[in-house]
């Protein structure tokens, strides 16, 4: 039984470890070690097309995070307010927005941006007074969009799990206290509910930082970090890719555990708003 | 100028209803100011819902609540004079004892002078015996402080009510006597209206001046809590405040005897006026007196002592009398005749004054 879960745990991480150790390879090739070396940092930082990407990447995993924190900390403000017949089909709904696999949420988002595009381009251009309508089309708008998408159900459902512990009582002790329906959001539930909602922001930013298979579909002519690595692979694994992969890892392990703290964080314990 | 409404709360013909629940049935009810008045019932009468109706967060399906003569109906919580201490206390946890006093003064327009907000907020701490600990975070007070911190928050905003709902239950009992005792303090030295929900009939009795006993959404009896225990208005109030032994009797044509079951005649109260029928008899435990020996008198019933439980002072017995079924009957120690306590097993003789029976249609 241990020999079994030493060799599980070896599948899992030995690669990972192997892409580590590989990038700090001195020599070109992917399967011999001949000396430590930071080189292949260095030209990954140098690459400006690996640049690019990752400003993108950056970019969209920022945009689609900050949407999400915010509208998806709204939707499970307002499914408080639902009936618990209204509550239990939104949970399920969001809990199958999380569990659908990367590929049908991509294709299914190509679709019907495809058909909102056909639909919209023609009836801007008859509108628009100009002689150059805008052409909508696939680009990070588009990847904004998925990822949002996916990650506000990943957010509603941390903050909601935040909320229902809150408990009605201190939200009608602040109302009974003179404050105002806004006074009482922004200094009694907000303070609480902050750490839940800057995790799902880490946990969404991660996910669309490390997004391949839905980015992929919905990019257009786009190149994010992933489909950057994704495209080079073809020339072959050099330790150049070992060192963006490690680099990745790094700061999604990170982001990770900074969002797993914020979680375990109870309302007994530090954020004095005021 | 119109003269001050003497009632700081009224209830005119209220309902409240749940989908096809009623929760509140056609309630009227008026709170005289400076009173200390106590919803008692249990749980599921509507006591809560009451109080709710007052502090704003339920709104009536019918009828009216006036606060000080004002029409409350739509009015929301934080528009209303009155604050409550909620019965798990509802602290905010991310701020220290002196901010939570301090929220509901912060929220004054104009805006208060931050040193005014300050000294009253510590102010409202020493009335509660919490002076010095302004900055303790609420996770470090024990249970009995946290209950003093909520009566600080509410009783700083000098509210014209201050509603308590089951303040003292999550208490264990030494407290709960002394934060009794403590509430009544307070009430009299803030002179502003206090209004009780409990489902615990001895703070009803021991902390109000007025009682209000609720069953199944309506008010079934308020007054006095003196009055509550020596006439109660119905078998449910003889029930429920206080312990009551039930007999099974039936008033005679005359209108003037009850016969019990067992065959034995009692003359009731003339001025009663009770209907002839089937009636039930209340009598309260300590109204009995329990002798060894007959004294040959009217009122008294045999029995077969089976169970005592010893608690100090007093002793209750539960005693199974010939023909009547098992009765509740509490004795002073020195009142019991030659031996302080009676044992289990042992004959007895009960005997009682007549005139303190309850007779309620059956």
């Amino acid at each position: 039984m241990r020999a079994l879960v030493t060799f599980v745990y070896l599948f899992l991480y030995a690669p990972i470890a192997l892409v580590v150790l590989f990038s700090f390879n001195a020599g070109r090739s992917a399967s011999e070690f001949t000396g430590f070396s930071t080189m292949w940092y260095g030209k990954a930082l140098g690459n400006t097309f690996l640049i690019t990407a990752l400003q993108n990447s950056l970019m969209i995993a920022f945009t689609s995070a900050v949407l999400a924190a915010v509208f998806g900390t709204m939707a499970a403000l307002g499914m408080q307010r639902l009936s618990a017949r209204g509550r239990a089909i939104f949970d399920g709904l969001f809990a199958a927005a999380i569990v659908i696999p990367g590929v049908v949420i991509g294709i299914a988002t190509l679709v019907a941006l495809v058909e909102v595009f056909s639909f919209l381009n023609p009836a801007l251009a008859s509108i628009w007074p100009g002689d150059k309508p805008p052409q909508l089309g696939l680009g990070y708008g588009s990847i904004i969009a998925a990822h949002g998408l996916f990650s506000l159900a990943l957010v509603t459902m941390i903050v909601k799990a935040r909320i229902a512990s809150l408990g009605r009582d201190i939200v009608e002790a602040s109302s009974d206290l003179y404050a105002t329906p806004f006074t009482t959001f922004r200094q009694i539930v907000l303070p609480q509910i902050l750490p839940s909602v800057l995790a799902g922001f880490l946990l969404a930013f991660t996910f669309s930082f490390d997004d391949f298979i839905v980015a992929f579909f919905v990019a257009g002519s786009k190149t994010t970090l992933p489909i950057y690595v994704f495209a080079s692979i073809r020339r072959g694994v050099t330790p150049e890719i070992n060192a963006i992969a490690t680099m990745v890892l790094v700061a999604s392990l990170l982001m990770i555990l900074i969002a797993r703290v914020l979680m375990r964080d109870k309302t007994t314990k530090a954020h004095a708003g005021e | 100028m119109t003269a001050a409404p003497a009632n700081d709360i009224e209830f005119r013909s209220v309902t409240k209803r749940y989908g096809s629940v009623t929760a509140v049935s056609d309630i009227n009810l008026a709170v005289p100011k400076g009173a200390f008045v106590a919803l008692l019932g249990p749980s599921g009468c509507g006591k809560t819902t009451c109080l709710r109706m007052i502090g704003g967060f339920e709104q009536p399906s019918e009828g009216t609540v006036l606060i000080d003569g004002r029409e409350m109906n739509g009015v929301p919580p934080y528009r209303r004079p009155v604050n409550m201490v909620f019965q798990h206390y509802a602290l905010f946890p991310h701020f220290d004892v002196e901010q939570n006093v301090a929220y509901g003064l912060k929220q004054a327009r104009p805006k208060l002078a931050a040193a005014e907000i300050s000294a009253r907020a510590r102010e409202a701490l020493e009335m509660v015996r919490l002076g010095g600990f302004e900055k303790r975070r609420i996770h470090e007070m024990s249970g009995g402080q946290q209950q003093r911190v909520a009566l600080a928050r509410a009783i700083v905003n000098k509210p014209s009510v201050l509603l308590l709902d089951e303040p003292l239950a999550a208490l264990d009992k030494k407290l709960r006597t002394a934060m009794q005792i403590e509430l009544q303090t307070l009430q009299r030295e803030l002179g502003i209206t206090f209004v009780l929900v409990t489902h615990d009939q001895e703070e009803a009795l021991s902390m109000s001046d007025m009682v209000c006993v609720m069953n199944a959404g309506r008010i079934v009896q308020m007054a006095r809590p003196r009055e509550i225990y020596d006439r109660p208005a119905d078998l449910f109030v003889a029930d429920f405040v206080g312990k009551t032994n039930r007999i099974a009797a039936t008033v005679e044509a005359d209108g003037s005897t009850l016969r019990l079951s067992n065959g034995m005649a009692l003359a009731a109260n003339a001025k009663a006026g009770l209907k002839p029928g089937a009636a039930t008899v209340a009598l309260r435990p300590e109204a009995i007196d329990l002798v060894r020996q007959s004294g040959g008198g009217g009122s008294e019933l045999a029995g077969t002592v089976t169970h005592r439980i010893f608690l100090g002072s007093t002793a209750e017995y539960q005693i199974n009398v010939d023909g009547l079924g098992d009765f509740l009957v509490t004795a002073d120690r020195r009142s019991v005749q030659e031996s302080d306590l009676v044992e289990p097993g042992e004959r007895v003789v009960l005997t009682f004054d007549p005139g303190k029976v309850h007779v309620f249609p059956a």
